[in-house]
């Protein structure tokens, strides 16, 4: 038993090491060791002792997967549930899952690479997998079995459709954990719109960039990127500097695309012809989309992040192949395409290179975005962040709160489908990016739900008139002329609590 | 004050009623005594024609300038523009200096053209200097797109001449003519898409001269994936950003109509170009649609004019005059854009007439900042003298003598960015 942790835990390190081994991270590790070195304090006789004491005494390490059972079990009956549907979708229309192109379509398909969107095939018969609000019913049906929260419901107790005990963070907590967005903090985002752009943040920023300082950015980020050097940011972050192999790798998945036909292709290109294709802002990145979204369907490099969410990836084969790796394509878990699509349009507006795009995407999607469709305890889950919402709005706006819930217009029925899109598709472009520097900057998601409390906070006078959820609706239909950080910063720290 | 004003349109565009009748103005017919008058194109050059020797009074306000066409027509923009830049050089005037190549540095934001049949000797000339290129033939009196076509042989100018000369000889008159220019052929793309900026500029009046841009202009794509090769020549979705031609193409969408916010756009450049030279874009378009104006002044106290530009940047990032409309189109194609020419309408008539109050052209039309809605000061004649002046008081105490090339130019461009 002990013999079996110790070989997979120097796996584990093993595969960590090579993982960072060419990063710039890489680096910076091993020039602050060289440094440490000569400090007197560190001994090297002890010093894998002392790490592990350190180690032992601070925060355990991140859960690897999912640590609660009942969140596991829910996740996988959620999974059974998309890929039956997804089953029966093919059996109906009698499709296989995948299928290799004849010749003659793979020439087709690479000639009109850059227009796909001027393809109208008939996807009538393409039904959505599921709808936000069948994911949503999942998350309210959650219980813990461990935890009795006794049959008298008193008042202190959660009044929200969320009914899971997680541990989530009060105002004074993230009043701590967001202070660079404190008012006293330059913004961009608010200070930009005044005479004077706070000019010491752009100092700051090229002496990042020119440093390569993936850390520093990431601090820094909090308080917004100037739009300017927001890709060259981001990219840092993110620790994508798209070299020669790494287009090479695009280029691979793109003619992965070429040779293959996935069914969920179709449902990509389903969901782009009704969101992306209809909307003000991202109507003009139309075929990036699909560029983006066909070649992340083929990633097995994606397949690594299962190794931390608590999703696992349905998989198919090629006809004939079946159980045969190297012939395996993942579904992407929880197959709603209009979340993913929104998720890679707003950084077609910083990126014009469809391998660099690519590359950001996949990297935001496996540390962020794959949290907001797999249900899980991690405080950026979706669950979690659900959770936050609603208790911010009882515990800050409780009168609001129970009015809304009155009517039948529970406030997350509304804030949901914000949430899980990450706001993509709801706030202005540019108010979009602002709000995602934060998300970077913090490495978190909670700023998300902490946004849709502002904004109910924000139009709590008119919320209090309303009758109906479709009512409450409409008064919270257009978010696009919302200014992020003003509202932030209010609800979080102008706001006598 | 003294009564309402009293109104007449010939162009019967809900978001112009809705916005008269929002004030409290009274609707009367051309015959009665009216205040304002919303007029076609049609009907200035009646009103302003010799023959009916008709005067507006004081207390009148039309929608156009009398020598509207000077800018709006396609010919008379071009040859008004050559003149101008002539007329500059002359004068010695650093606005018209020209590079080693003999280009004018701040004055070449025209393709190049020529009337036809006019100049078809010029035409040909310039045509052989560089055969490979792409020309655009448009009727001058036309718009929305209609008659145009593209050109890359001299036999096809030879035979649209042969052809329309043999069709009728009644058709021969002015109307007939056309500008040839040279294509752009390498315009900005967009997700691979070719777009225009289409961008409201006020006038309220030219002497002192006083022009405001509408900040939510919008740019205009393509449905189809651009290609600059000469097969795709006759295929106008590839080429003609017009939504009147756009609108009948399979891949027209009726929710968006294709119009993306010069907002959206500068966020675009911003971040994948740099803010430097997206400031440097945005300060050509502004300083060409002053030049622009500058020819075709005119003395009338009764007019002002919205005029729609049309503008293509090319992949330099280097933006080109294309043509002015004097009257935008007011149909609106989407739910945005019924929103945003109402609003339009209503920013413009703020200005043209302050307050809703009976007009009177003595008045300077010069409203204070909170009157002027979307628009943002684009140049003022007086308030550039008096900066002009301003700065010589303070360039003469001073020092800065030297480096008069790079003043000169500044003279006539920082007043743009001055005042925004």
């Amino acid at each position: 038993m002990q013999l079996d942790q110790d070989t997979g835990l120097s796996l584990t390190i093993a595969q960590i090491v090579q993982r960072l081994k060419g990063s710039s991270l890489h680096s910076q590790l091993e020039r602050q060791a060289r440094i440490s070195l000569h400090r007197p304090e560190i001994k090297l006789e002890s010093l894998k002792e002392d790490i592990k004491e350190f180690l032992k005494t601070s925060a355990p390490a991140e859960h690897i997967k999912e640590p609660l059972s009942y969140m596991r079990k829910s996740q996988g009956s959620w999974e059974k549930r998309i890929l039956k549907s997804l089953n029966s979708m093919c059996t109906e229309l009698s499709i296989p899952l995948a299928r290799k192109r004849p010749a003659n379509e793979q020439k087709e398909l690479l000639n009109k690479w850059n227009e796909m969107g001027t393809d109208e095939p008939d996807l009538s018969l393409f039904r959505p997998v599921y709808a936000p609000k069948d994911f949503l019913e999942v998350l309210m049906n959650l219980r813990n079995p461990n935890y009795d929260n006794g049959d008298q419901p008193s008042f202190r107790n959660h009044l929200g459709l969320i009914q899971v005990p997680l541990k989530i963070k009060d105002i004074p907590e993230l009043k701590d954990y967001f202070s660079e967005l404190d008012l006293n903090a330059g913004q961009l985002g608010i200070d930009d719109s005044t005479q004077v752009p706070p000019g010491w943040l752009k100092c700051t920023f090229f002496a990042v960039l020119a440093e390569q300082d993936s850390a520093a950015a990431q601090q820094y980020v909090r308080q917004g990127c100037p739009t300017a050097l927001r890709a060259e940011l981001w990219a840092l972050i993110l620790n994508i500097s798209n070299q020669s192999e790494d287009i090479l790798y695009y280029e691979q998945l793109k003619s992965n695309v070429v040779q293959h036909d996935l069914l969920v292709d179709s449902l990509i290109y389903k969901d782009v012809k009704l969101t992306a294709s209809n909307d003000d802002y991202y109507f003009v990145f139309e075929d990036y989309l699909y560029q983006v979204l066909l070649c992340f369907s083929r990633d097995t490099s994606v397949l690594e992040h299962f190794t931390y969410n608590s999703a696992t990836p349905p998989k198919s084969y090629i006809r004939g192949k079946l159980g045969m790796e190297e012939y395996a394509v993942f579904y992407p878990p929880n197959v709603n395409f209009k979340i993913f699509i929104l998720s890679v349009a707003p950084l077609c507006f910083l990126y014009h290179e469809p391998s660099k795009l690519y590359q950001i995407f996949r990297e935001m999607y496996v540390r962020f975005f794959f949290r907001l469709h797999s249900i899980s305890s991690h405080p950026s889950g979706i669950v979690s962040l659900c959770l936050l919402f609603e208790t911010l709005l009882q515990t800050h706006l409780p009168q609001l709160f129970y009015h809304l819930g009155e009517i039948g217009a529970q406030p997350l029925r509304i804030a949901f489908k914000w949430m899980v899109r990450a706001f993509s598709g709801y706030l202005a472009t540019d108010q979009l990016l602002l709000l995602w520097d934060r998300v970077l900057g913090y490495n978190s998601l909670e700023i998300l739900a902490v946004l849709a409390a502002a904004v109910f906070a924000f139009r709590a006078v008119n919320l209090m008139e309303v009758t109906s959820l479709a009512a409450a609706e409409a008064v919270l239909a257009d978010l696009s002329t919302l200014k992020v950080m003003p509202l932030l910063q209010i609800f979080l720290f102008a706001t006598v609590t | 004050m003294a009564g309402k004003v009293k109104w007449v349109t010939d162009i019967e565009k809900s978001v112009l009623i809705n916005n008269f009748e929002k004030r409290g103005w009274i609707q009367v017919s051309e015959n009665e005594d009216w205040n304002f008058y919303w007029m076609s194109v049609q009907t200035i050059r009646n009103v302003f024609s010799v023959e009916t020797g008709y005067r507006l009074s004081d207390d009148q306000i039309v929608n156009h300038f009398p020598n509207h066409y000077e800018l709006t027509r396609k010919d008379l923009m071009v040859k008004n523009i050559k003149r101008y830049r002539k007329e500059m050089e002359k004068e010695g005037s650093p606005v018209a200096e020209k590079d080693e190549n003999g280009k004018y540095l701040y004055l070449d934001f025209v393709p190049v053209t020529f009337m036809l049949p006019a100049d078809y000797n010029l035409f040909v000339e310039e045509f052989r200097k560089n055969p490979s290129s792409t020309w655009i033939m448009k009727p001058c009196g036309k718009a929305q797109g209609k008659g145009i076509f593209l050109i890359n042989k001299l036999s096809q100018i030879k035979k649209w001449s042969r052809d329309s000369k043999t069709s009728s000889f009644v058709s021969q008159s002015s109307k007939e003519a056309y500008v040839i220019s040279l294509y752009i052929n390498n315009p900005l793309l967009i997700g691979g898409k070719k777009f225009d900026l289409r961008l409201y500029v006020l006038v309220s009046t030219y002497r002192p001269l006083r022009c405001y841009m509408y900040k939510l202009g919008f740019c205009r794509f393509c449905t189809v994936k651009y290609t600059p090769s000469t097969s795709e020549l006759d295929n106008m979705f590839v080429h003609l950003t017009n939504v009147a031609i756009q609108k009948h193409g399979d891949d027209y969408n009726h929710i968006h109509g294709g119009k993306w916010t010069v907002s959206n756009l500068r966020l675009y450049l911003e971040s994948t170009r740099g803010k430097e030279v997206t400031n440097k874009l945005f300060d050509e378009i502004h300083w060409i649609i002053v030049q622009s104006l500058k020819p075709v002044m005119n003395n009338d106290k009764h007019c002002f004019e919205c005029y729609g530009y049309d503008i293509i940047i090319d992949d330099k990032l280097k933006p080109w005059l294309i043509e002015v409309n004097a009257s935008p189109s007011l149909t609106s194609s989407t739910a945005n854009d019924r929103i945003l020419k109402y609003n339009l309408i209503n920013d413009t008539l703020n200005i043209a007439v302050p307050n809703g109050d009976i007009p009177d052209c003595k008045w300077n039309k010069s409203p204070p900042k909170e009157a002027l809605g979307n628009y943002e000061i684009l140049y003022d004649e007086e308030m550039a003298q008096s900066d002009a002046s301003d700065r010589d008081l303070r360039s003469r105490s001073g020092q800065s003598i030297g480096l008069k090339g790079n003043r000169s130019r500044d003279s006539g461009k920082s007043v743009l960015t001055t005042w925004k």
